[in-house]
């Protein structure tokens, strides 16, 4: 079974937001999305700065098996982005929710957050 | 409806993830495609292929209609046992399957084709065998596991009954032999040696958890997918269709054009075509910088034209990108591949990437 720690927040395109104590998000693909994908071997992150829409592709995740857009949960700004990736992508199917993460955002405002589901909602999403 | 071979319970026992292929359940990992892929470069993997069509071709017609029927030449098949790699062509040249084809005797060829292909293979083969003096016998009593790798012969021995050992144990590469219910070929689709092979259904689960004992690690389609194009083998469907022809799909090499007099299918558009100038070349992709080639991605050759991709990957061997593609005959040693809006470098190589675990241009 798939590891869905309860305290994050998900999205029904596989992606969980983690908020910070300084208000920002951080943001990877479930243990159940890296499952899907298989071994990953490369990871296109987006650049430092970059302003984006909730439900935009803001990266590339690719396994051997497919290419996969990672889209931001929210209106925001890339604020960091995890370069460790681009010389060990398997870092994601061992860590999905720690080394494994993929980008930070700092969101133009909290309440889309509330949009996002919960740990519960997200398991019975992915039962479906 | 979705077809499972006889090993589908194996495969969830094995925690086989499940993925249709051409209509059937079929495992295309059990954990991780790479460690899979590496188990066979370095060790020994299995593959359960009993989705493929065996079918026995049998008669006092069987040579010469293959003659016909094939775009090699089964004439080359001197010995028992000896295995044949030829494209099935239509009038037009296109090819309607690539297949191995195994001489047994003068009147008995065992032919493997595509899982996929099956429907309009069985119907194209009983087409044209009118007139020809053979019996068509589909195998579907059959199962087949491909045991692949450099220990895939010493462990499968060690897996097989004791009376099929004797039999294989001296076998020569590219050859079968008929063990009674068993048939063994040492043959595959990875670039390793080892064996594939064909044994009563009803026997094969047993056989799996033997080979697993002994060693050999279960494998998906996954990994057969990366290590056949690591290997330069092309994929029916994706490499070459019926509308390419086995000139610009990289299989001139199996076309047999002597003697001249054999009037095989499709020879007189393919000659035609060698004639007035063959203008494209399958050739090798390695992508310089990181990234993973997939296929139908865009070739930019500067200067000359433009390319696809037909089938691509990552190379759990080289740590690169790879892929076949279609490009300009004109094509020299490097070119760009367009992936998501960006071109990226990569080098033109002959279609063969990997052979005995190293790269093969370095």
């Amino acid at each position: 079974m798939s590891e869905i720690p309860s305290e994050l927040k998900y999205t029904k395109s596989h992606e969980w937001v983690r908020t910070e104590d300084d208000g920002s998000l951080t943001i990877g693909i479930t243990d159940h999305a890296q499952e899907l994908l298989g071994d990953l071997v490369f990871v296109e992150l987006p650049d430092v700065g970059d302003e984006m829409s909730a439900e935009d592709a803001a990266c590339v995740v690719e396994s051997v098996k497919a290419a996969s857009d990672v889209y931001m949960p929210v209106n925001g700004e890339i604020t960091a982005v995890n370069d460790a990736l681009a010389d060990a992508p398997e870092t994601i199917n061992d860590s999905p929710y720690d080394d494994g993460w993929l980008f930070k955002v700092s969101p133009s405002s909290s309440d889309q957050l509330d949009d996002l589901m919960d740990a519960d909602s997200y398991e019975t999403e992915i039962e479906d | 409806m979705s077809q499972q071979t006889v090993l589908y319970d194996k495969h969830i026992e094995y925690g086989g993830k499940i993925v249709d292929f051409a209509g059937w359940d079929m495992p295309v990992n059990y954990g991780s495609q790479i460690e899979e892929h590496n188990r066979v470069r370095n060790d020994a993997g299995m593959f359960d292929v009993s989705h493929m069509t065996i079918i026995d071709l049998t008669g006092e017609g069987v040579k010469a209609f293959l003659q016909k029927l094939l775009a090699n030449d089964v004439d080359k098949l001197k010995h028992s046992g000896k295995a044949l790699y030829s494209c099935m062509l239509n009038e037009d040249g296109g090819v309607i399957d690539d297949l191995i084809v195994y001489y047994m005797n003068d009147n008995w060829y065992r032919v493997v084709v595509n899982a996929a292909t099956r429907d309009k293979d069985m119907a194209w083969i009983d087409q044209q065998s009118t007139g020809f003096d053979i019996e068509i016998n589909e195998r579907t009593d059959l199962a087949m596991i491909a045991v692949q790798g450099p220990k895939a012969r010493e462990k499968a021995i060690e897996a097989l009954p004791v009376d099929v050992v004797e039999a294989v144990s001296e076998l020569e590469r590219f050859y079968g032999c008929d063990c009674g219910e068993w048939f063994v070929g040492r043959t595959g689709y990875t670039g390793e040696d080892g064996f594939e092979i064909m044994l009563p259904d009803t026997e094969a689960p047993a056989f799996w958890d033997r080979l697993s004992e002994v060693g050999v690690k279960p494998c998906g389609l996954g990994a057969r997918d990366t290590l056949r194009l690591e290997a330069g083998m092309n994929l029916y469907g994706t490499d070459m269709t019926e509308n390419t022809s086995p000139l610009i799909s990289g299989l001139g090499w199996t076309l047999a054009w002597e003697p001249e007099s054999r009037d095989f299918i499709g020879r007189k558009a393919i000659q035609k075509e060698r004639e007035t100038g063959v203008q494209q070349k399958l050739v090798g992709l390695v992508l310089e910088g990181k990234g993973v080639l997939r296929g139908h991605q865009k070739v930019i050759v500067e200067g000359i034209g433009e390319g696809e991709t037909t089938s691509g990957t990552f190379s759990p061997t080289l740590k690169q990108a790879i892929a076949f593609a279609r490009v300009p005959k004109e094509t020299g040693d490097s070119c760009e591949v367009e992936i998501r809006g960006k071109r990226l470098p990569a080098k033109v190589i002959k279609p063969v990437f990997v052979r005995d675990g190293k790269p093969t241009w370095q």
